[in-house]
């Protein structure tokens, strides 16, 4: 198991890909972007980017908004 | 007749801009879209609620149109840039709105961290669109730093006190070489008419249309205006005088004797 903060909240999962953890929380990929420590991940990128001890997740959408 | 706003290189008929937030159900957008004729929607960059998909607003919005993300929540250039990234990886295109606010009592825009990230973004690429307040000075600056557009307030956000800030606003239009959208504080159609009449490019509404108790009338009601105030504009009004001038024929009149 690793601990990682995503979104604000730490969760401890067994290791997964950024890919795995959009799947894990029903998120549509086509939706959303992904940043990790501050650096977004390309699309492409998601399959093989391991999430680490410690990492910091956001995933983001668009929302309402003026 | 063809009077198109251009940004960014693209072409729109309408010149009625909407926001997405605030609605009482997101499902209303595609009727709020198809009232108010808007071909570019604004929505914000937040992080995802696994617990309300309903919040992704790129579900609700048609395809076919242009999503204006906004930076709301920056609260400096440094944010604001990340915020246009993050927004440009979404995959729906280059146009950012830039709003950059520090001040949470009237959500005024600052004015010098919105023209660095401008600087920044427009070097990147972007369609840069900066939410300011209506400073003349600003703008030139921000043309200089390579905006689109200028979109400065009429009044603060989600006042509805339409365009108390005109005098600027005017100085704005008369001044500018790159489209003016009069963002924030629009409250009636109205004062969408009497933007439009002045000469903007076009306006941006959101609470407006939001707010109302039917916001699809409303939604119609904005684009009516928006066009009436634009043909006004391209018309140019006759100038005002200080007495009346008759609109009736003054000859001619029954019961007065022929001089010969």
């Amino acid at each position: 198991m690793i601990s990682f903060c995503v979104n604000g909240k730490r969760e401890s999962r067994s290791a997964c890909s950024v890919l795995e953890l959009l799947a894990k929380k029903q998120l549509a990929p086509e939706r959303v972007v992904v940043e990790l420590n501050g650096a977004i991940v390309k699309r492409p990128q998601w399959g093989e980017t391991m999430l680490r001890e410690g990492d910091t997740v956001e995933i983001v959408c668009f929302v309402g908004g003026g | 007749m063809q009077d198109n706003l251009i940004l960014g290189g693209k072409a729109f008929s309408s010149r009625l801009l909407t926001g997405t937030g605030k609605f009482s159900s997101p499902r209303l957008i595609p009727k709020i879209l198809a009232a108010s004729g808007a071909q570019m929607m604004t929505v914000a960059v937040r992080r995802v609620n696994p617990d309300k998909p309903e919040e992704d607003m790129l579900t609700h919005i048609p395809a076919g149109v242009t999503i204006l993300p906004n930076t709301s929540g920056a609260r400096n250039a440094q944010e604001a840039v990340r915020i246009a990234r993050i927004a440009r990886e979404m995959g729906c295109g280059d146009f950012i709105k830039i709003e950059v606010i520090t001040d949470m009592k009237y959500l005024l825009p600052d004015g010098a961290e919105t023209l660095a990230a401008a600087a920044i973004l427009a070097k990147e690429g972007f369609v840069v669109l900066p939410y300011i307040q209506p400073d003349p000075v600003l703008c030139r600056q921000l043309e200089a730093a390579g905006a689109a557009a200028v979109m400065p307030l009429a009044a603060p956000i989600g006042s509805l006190r339409g365009l108390r800030c005109r005098d600027m606003l005017e100085m704005i239009i008369e001044a500018s070489s790159v489209p003016v959208i009069v963002d924030a504080g629009i409250g009636r159609p109205s004062h969408a008419a009497e933007a439009m009449e002045l000469g903007a490019d076009a306006v941006l509404v959101n609470t407006a249309i939001s707010a109302a108790e039917d916001p699809v009338l409303m939604s119609r009601a904005f684009a009516l205006a928006v066009q009436a105030g634009r043909l006004g504009y391209l018309a140019k009004a006759g100038a005002e005088r200080p007495v009346a001038v008759a609109s009736s024929p003054l000859t001619g009149f029954l019961g007065v004797a022929h001089a010969n």
